[in-house]
Formats: C-alpha cells, sequence, structure tokens
C-alpha cells in the first residue's frame, strides 16, 4: 500500500480528531490572540439603520431559529437586542420556530436585565418591550401581522391580551413599525421576504446561518432586503460595530484555525486522488 | 439560599454536559448512550411543543374567543375561567375544521379531513399564486435589468467598469436558466449558454459550500464554549 | 362527496384569493383577515397529528418489541414527563422544572446533535472535495477563495475580500437568481395545478 493510498484510507477518526484538536485549542483560557474583524456593506447597512431610529421608534425582530442554530444567531440576537434597547426603541419579539420559542423569551429579558448594568436602566416588559410568542405555520403568521397582529397573536407569549400591553395600544400592523429584522435558520427568511415584503412591502433585513446566507444575495440586490447578517462572520462583524463583543468574537478565534485545517485537508485530499489517478494511469500504459 | 441555587445550576448543567457527551460518543461509533441521548430529546421535544401549542395556540388564538378570560391580579396575564362566552360563536367552524384532521387516523372516515385539507391547500395556493409570482419572478427579473445600475463611470471589481459585471450578472442570470431549461438539447449555441450556466451554478454553489463550512464549525465551537464554561463554573 | 366537494372548496377559495390580492376594497380585506385567521385555528389543529402519531409510533414499538423498543419507553417517558412539567399546576411555560428540562436537556442534545456535521463536513472535505473535472475545479475554488475570506491572511486579506464579494454578488447572485426564478415559476405551476384540480394527489387514494 502506497502512501497515498494509505491517505485515502484514512480512517475518518483521524479526520475528526484533529478537527477537535483545532477547534479546542484556540478557545482555551491561556490562549490569547485575536482576529480582524471587517465588517462589510451589508452588515454595516442594518446596524446604521438602527442607529438612525429616534427614541420610542418601533422595530419587529422575529427570532425564528432554534437550539440547533443558536451558535450563529445568538451573538446577533444579543448584540442587536441591547443596541434596541440602548436606543430606547420599542421592540416587538416573536418566534416562528417552535421550539425556540423559550430560549427566544429569555434572550429577551436577559438583554433587558443586563441594560441596568451596561445602561443604567431596565427596559420594561410591555413598555419597553414584548414578547408575543410562537405560532405555527409562518407564513400564515406573517400574512396575519400584516393585516393585525391581534389576528395571529390575540395575547403575548405570557398570556396578556395585546390591547391590555401599554406598548402595544393603537399597534396594528407593519404600518406601525420602522423595519422588521429577521434572525432565521431555515425557509421562514423566504416567508418574511414572499409574504412581509412582496405582500405589504415590508422594510426587511436578514441575519442569517451561514448554510443560507450566499442564496439571499438576489434579494439584497433587488432591494427586497437592506442587510444581511450571514453565519458567525456576520455575528462578529455585528458584535464589533456594536462594540460589544461577545461570543461570535471569541469564536472566530477556532474558525480561522478550523478553517485551516479544512483547507489543508482539503489539499491533501486532492493531492492523493491526482497522485493515485498518475499511479493507475502510469499502470495502464505499462500494460 | 444563593448557593444552594448555583448548586442547582450545576447540577442541571452537569446534565447538559453529560448529554452533550452521550451526543459525541457517536463519532467513535453508534452506542446506547447515543441513542439514549436521541431518543430523549426526542421526546422532550414532542412534550414541550404539546404545551406550547397549548398555551400559544389553542388558548389564545381558540379558547379566548370562545371562554371568558380574566386577569391573573399578580401577573396580568390572562387565564381561562371556562366560563362560556357567545358573541364570537363562528369560531368554533375553524375549529370543527381543525378536529376533522383528526380523522386522518381512522380509515373509514379520514375522507372527511380532506375538507380541511382542501380549504387550507385554496386559500394557501390563492394567496401563494400572485405573491409567488411578484417575489420570485417579477421583482427578480426587475432586479436583473432595471435595478442594475448600467454606470460605466463607477469602476467595481478589479477596476472594471460596474456595468461589465452588471452585464455578467444578466449573462449569468441567462445561461444559468438556460441549463434547467431540459424542453431543448443542450447544443451548439444553446449548449454553449448551459455550460456557462452550470459553470456559474458551481460558483454559487461553491460559495454555499465555503458558508457552510463555516456554519457547521460554528455549531461545534458554540458546544465547545458550553463545556469550557461549564469547566469554568464547576472550578 | 368524498372527491368534488373537496375540488370544489380547493378552486372557490383558491380563486377568491388570488383575486383578492388585486381587489384591496374593506369587503375584500375582511375576508382575507378571516380566511388568515380561521387557517391559524386549523393549522394548530393540524399540529396535534404529529403529537399523536409520535405517540402512535412509540407506542406500537414497544407493543411489538421491536427492536430497541426500550428506547422508545424512554421517549414516551420524556414526552409526557415533560408535558406534565408544563402542565397549569406545574407552573405552565414558566414552571421551574419544565425550564430546567428544556434549557439543561433539551438546547444542549439539539445543539450538540447539529454540531456532529461539523465532523462531517471535515471528513467530506478531505475524502469527496476533488477536482475531478474542470465544473468540479471550479466549485472547489470558489469554495477556497470563500473559506479564505475567515483566515487574515495579511496583505493578501484585502484582495480576498474583494473577491469574495465579487463572487457573492456577481456569479452567485446570478446563479441563485436563476434558481429563485425556476422555483418561483414551479411553485405558481404547482399551486395553478391544485387550484384547478390538476393535481389531487392530496386527497389520497379513494
Amino acid at each position: 500500500m502506497t502512501f497515498h493510498d494509505k491517505l485515502l484510507a484514512l480512517d475518518r477518526r483521524w479526520v475528526f480528531l484533529v478537527l477537535a484538536i483545532f477547534v479546542i485549542l484556540p478557545i482555551l483560557p491561556f490562549v490569547k490572540f485575536s482576529v480582524p474583524v471587517t465588517p462589510v456593506k451589508e452588515v454595516r447597512e442594518i446596524y446604521d439603520f438602527i442607529e438612525g431610529l429616534k427614541p420610542g421608534d418601533y422595530i419587529l425582530l422575529s427570532l425564528d431559529y432554534d437550539p440547533g442554530s443558536m451558535a450563529e444567531l445568538h451573538p446577533v440576537a444579543y448584540a442587536m437586542l441591547e443596541q434596541c434597547y440602548a436606543k430606547k426603541l420599542k421592540v416587538i419579539t416573536l418566534t416562528l420556530s417552535a421550539t425556540g420559542a423559550q430560549m427566544v423569551e429569555e434572550i429577551v429579558r436577559d438583554v433587558a436585565d443586563s441594560c441596568k448594568i451596561y445602561h443604567g436602566f431596565k427596559p420594561e416588559r410591555g413598555i419597553d418591550y414584548v414578547y408575543l410568542g410562537y405560532k405555527p405555520y409562518p407564513g400564515i403568521i406573517i400574512l396575519g401581522m400584516g393585516m393585525n397582529f391581534r389576528i395571529p397573536f390575540p395575547q403575548d407569549y405570557y398570556g396578556t391580551t395585546l390591547d391590555s400591553i401599554p406598548m402595544m395600544r393603537g399597534i396594528k400592523n407593519y404600518d406601525n413599525v420602522k423595519a422588521v429584522i429577521n434572525l432565521s435558520a431555515g425557509n421562514v427568511s423566504d416567508m418574511w421576504v414572499a409574504d412581509g415584503n412582496a405582500r405589504y412591502g415590508v422594510k426587511l433585513a436578514l441575519a442569517m446561518t451561514g448554510v443560507m446566507a450566499a442564496d439571499y444575495y438576489p434579494y439584497y440586490q433587488s432591494k427586497q432586503v437592506f442587510g444581511i447578517i450571514g453565519g458567525m462572520k456576520g455575528a462578529a462583524e455585528y458584535e464589533k460595530l456594536c462594540k460589544n463583543p461577545g461570543s461570535a468574537t471569541d469564536a472566530m478565534k477556532a474558525q480561522v484555525f478550523a478553517h485551516v485545517v479544512i483547507i489543508i485537508f482539503i489539499i491533501i485530499g486532492n493531492l492523493a486522488y491526482f497522485l493515485g489517478r498518475r499511479k493507475t494511469a502510469q499502470t495502464q500504459e505499462s500494460e | 439560599m444563593e448557593q444552594t441555587a448555583s448548586m442547582a445550576t450545576q447540577i442541571w448543567t452537569t446534565v447538559g454536559i453529560l448529554l452533550t457527551f452521550c451526543l459525541f460518543s457517536f463519532l467513535y461509533k453508534d452506542n446506547p448512550f447515543y441513542k439514549f441521548a436521541e431518543h430523549l430529546v426526542v421526546g422532550v421535544s414532542v412534550g414541550y411543543w404539546a404545551i406550547l401549542l397549548y398555551y400559544n395556540g389553542i388558548n389564545p388564538n381558540l379558547f379566548s374567543h370562545l371562554f371568558v378570560f380574566t386577569n391573573d391580579p399578580t401577573t396580568g396575564a390572562e387565564f381561562n375561567t371556562w366560563k362560556p362566552k357567545f358573541d364570537e360563536l363562528y369560531y368554533l367552524i375553524p375549529a370543527l375544521l381543525g378536529i376533522a384532521m383528526w380523522t386522518r387516523f381512522s380509515r373509514k372516515y379520514a375522507w372527511i379531513s380532506r375538507y380541511p385539507l382542501a380549504l387550507y391547500l385554496g386559500i394557501s395556493s390563492g394567496i401563494a399564486i400572485p405573491v409567488t409570482m411578484k417575489n420570485n419572478v417579477l421583482t427578480q427579473l426587475r432586479g436583473t435589468v432595471v435595478g442594475l445600475g448600467f454606470d460605466w463611470s463607477t469602476s467595481g471589481f478589479l477596476g472594471v467598469p460596474q456595468s461589465i459585471w452588471d452585464i455578467i450578472v444578466i449573462l449569468g442570470t441567462i445561461s444559468s436558466l438556460i441549463y434547467f431549461f431540459f424542453s431543448k438539447e443542450h447544443k451548439g449555441a444553446w449548449g454553449g449558454a448551459a455550460r456557462l450556466g452550470i459553470y456559474t451554478l458551481m460558483i454559487g454553489f461553491g460559495a454555499t459550500f465555503g458558508y457552510t463550512v463555516m456554519a457547521r464549525i460554528s455549531l461545534l465551537i458554540n458546544r465547545i464554549q458550553f463545556i469550557r464554561d461549564w469547566w469554568n463554573m464547576i472550578s | 362527496m368524498k372527491q368534488q366537494i373537496p375540488l370544489v372548496l380547493v378552486f372557490v377559495f383558491g380563486v377568491l384569493l388570488a383575486i383578492q390580492y388585486f381587489v384591496p376594497s374593506e369587503p375584500s380585506q375582511r375576508f382575507y383577515e378571516v380566511a388568515l385567521d380561521g387557517l391559524t385555528v386549523i393549522g394548530i389543529f393540524a399540529m396535534v397529528l404529529g403529537i399523536w402519531s409520535q405517540i402512535h409510533v412509540g407506542y406500537n414499538k414497544i407493543k411489538r418489541r421491536a427492536e430497541d423498543w426500550q428506547y422508545s419507553v424512554v421517549t414516551l417517558v420524556s414526552m409526557f414527563g415533560m408535558a406534565f412539567c408544563g402542565l397549569s399546576f406545574m407552573g405552565g411555560l414558566n414552571g421551574p422544572i419544565f425550564r430546567q428540562l428544556y434549557n439543561n436537556i433539551f438546547i444542549p442534545i439539539q445543539a450538540a446533535i447539529f454540531s456532529l456535521l461539523a465532523f462531517y463536513i471535515a471528513s467530506a472535505s478531505y475524502r469527496a472535495f476533488r477536482a475531478r473535472s474542470a465544473v468540479s475545479t471550479v466549485l472547489l475554488v470558489a469554495a477556497l477563495l470563500l473559506m479564505l475570506r475567515v483566515i487574515p491572511t495579511g496583505p493578501l486579506a484585502d484582495p480576498i475580500n474583494q473577491i469574495g464579494s465579487w463572487m457573492l454578488m456577481v456569479p452567485n447572485m446570478a446563479a441563485k437568481r436563476a434558481i429563485l426564478i425556476g422555483v418561483g415559476l414551479g411553485s405558481v405551476a404547482t399551486a395553478l395545478k391544485i387550484v384547478l384540480g390538476i393535481e389531487r394527489s392530496y386527497l389520497g387514494k379513494d
């Protein structure tokens, strides 16, 4: 068995082990270095838009992801919510992901609590922010909210009627919010673009997992969305803009190492493949 | 008291860590620990979903129209008194249609579920036709032709006028569409266009793959951060 | 009655809702609102099917003592246990045990399951991501360039970022737009087939 044959037949568990080592090493406490993060235009546009809003303006954050995707979207949710609270915006939050409902409730509440420490005031539930909770069938819910928030959400997550919530009085539909920011880990983003933007003309921005990001650039170019935050890189960029480095900034160190390892894997795999192919061709020639 | 709470947090978090290791054990090979955790999460998620569906679904969207709700003076939340009210009885119609869906489990009465299903499909298809046409087709075509600037004075990537890249977008879109058009054989000029289309598509899929690597690694890093934070907490 | 009424319902509501988009009058808006409201309620009931199906599958597996039936016990016990902890006398959605089970069982397992994909994409990169032909080489190079954006490459960082942005905004966008247009036309065609009664698979067999 030649060297490249051995390389091609390598047990995948060795690959797993190498990857694990290079992901663990950079995030150990004693490993100290930082990765330069330069925010791109499509991320900056979302940040600038929120910064440009006036205190008391309404914004809707639809946090449509579950724990399986929290690695990439939690950092954006934390940074963006804090930015909105700090700007004293009125924040309407909801989720269209069943298994993310409690997780989102905790983020919305945690960030409000942490504002007391970092900004000297605590946004109040019902006055500064509201969490509408979860409903199934995202497309129908997005369409329903376009007519009246009360159609899909007669009550908030905690069971309070929307009309009893001070900040929701007189707030009917998307016409009353400056923009919708959708943090999504699935095709809910498509529904927000189609049912929210195309049907009602909602001003929309998307934060999404890396897997999805490249697919949404047509909507960005056609101005159906005014910004895209793609994956952990986008999340780290947003944290940088908010001057609020968190888990995404921390994770970029491991991202660098893991990417180097995977690129090396691709190169080795291809080298072994070409060496093997050349040898086969030589054998066939000599025969 | 605070110490007890902290201890409880530590124990609960340790449970989470043990379950994480049960899952990671699959990397070596399939084993009972992995299977246990896998089945546990299915059960917990369905149980969670059932409760959520009641409190965030049936209760506010149906029961609040059919029963009298009253305020809890301490939390402000409303709760069901189960006293019926009669001003919105028409909500019984979608409720009955919804219940009709359940006949799917009976061989004899499964046909009844076709009525709500037909209603659902009819309404959602009717809504989707104009919206999808506008969103996926017309706005995209507009973006490809009108939305691009064709500004010869602005230089884009590599100092090439942006208009050149705009023309490449148009060519890329049309050639990719040609690649998907199988009613005409991919030969001659048509075949050349289809060939250009497949290369354009490959760059698109390559971009998606590049992003996917980052996405998958992110998920692993997040779990390593979770284990690191737990280690810091217990030590 | 079993076939014709559903077909009529699909046609009537499909046509009415499609026309409604172009008629923003008060009665038409009201009709649209009622349709969405009703659909939300019907949808919620339909979700119960999923829960019942899970119970049914687990119960049958245990009853038949099928392979690995013991794990179905784990599923059913955890399902009913979780639901019990969320009952109103246990605190409902805010019940302390319910919250802990969600935070310390559900979140870690679900996040860990997805994190396994990192290992498999590394393995796939090593074993399957080959420059076998010109087309696959283009795919590979595009992926590598996008991946290089994450790595600080010193003086090369700026050009790599520019190439990455160009790729996303020019060829990637053209490709994804073509797919969007194709999917859009396909979806409209399918919706029309359903409304016009050409596509009837949802009716089942008899």
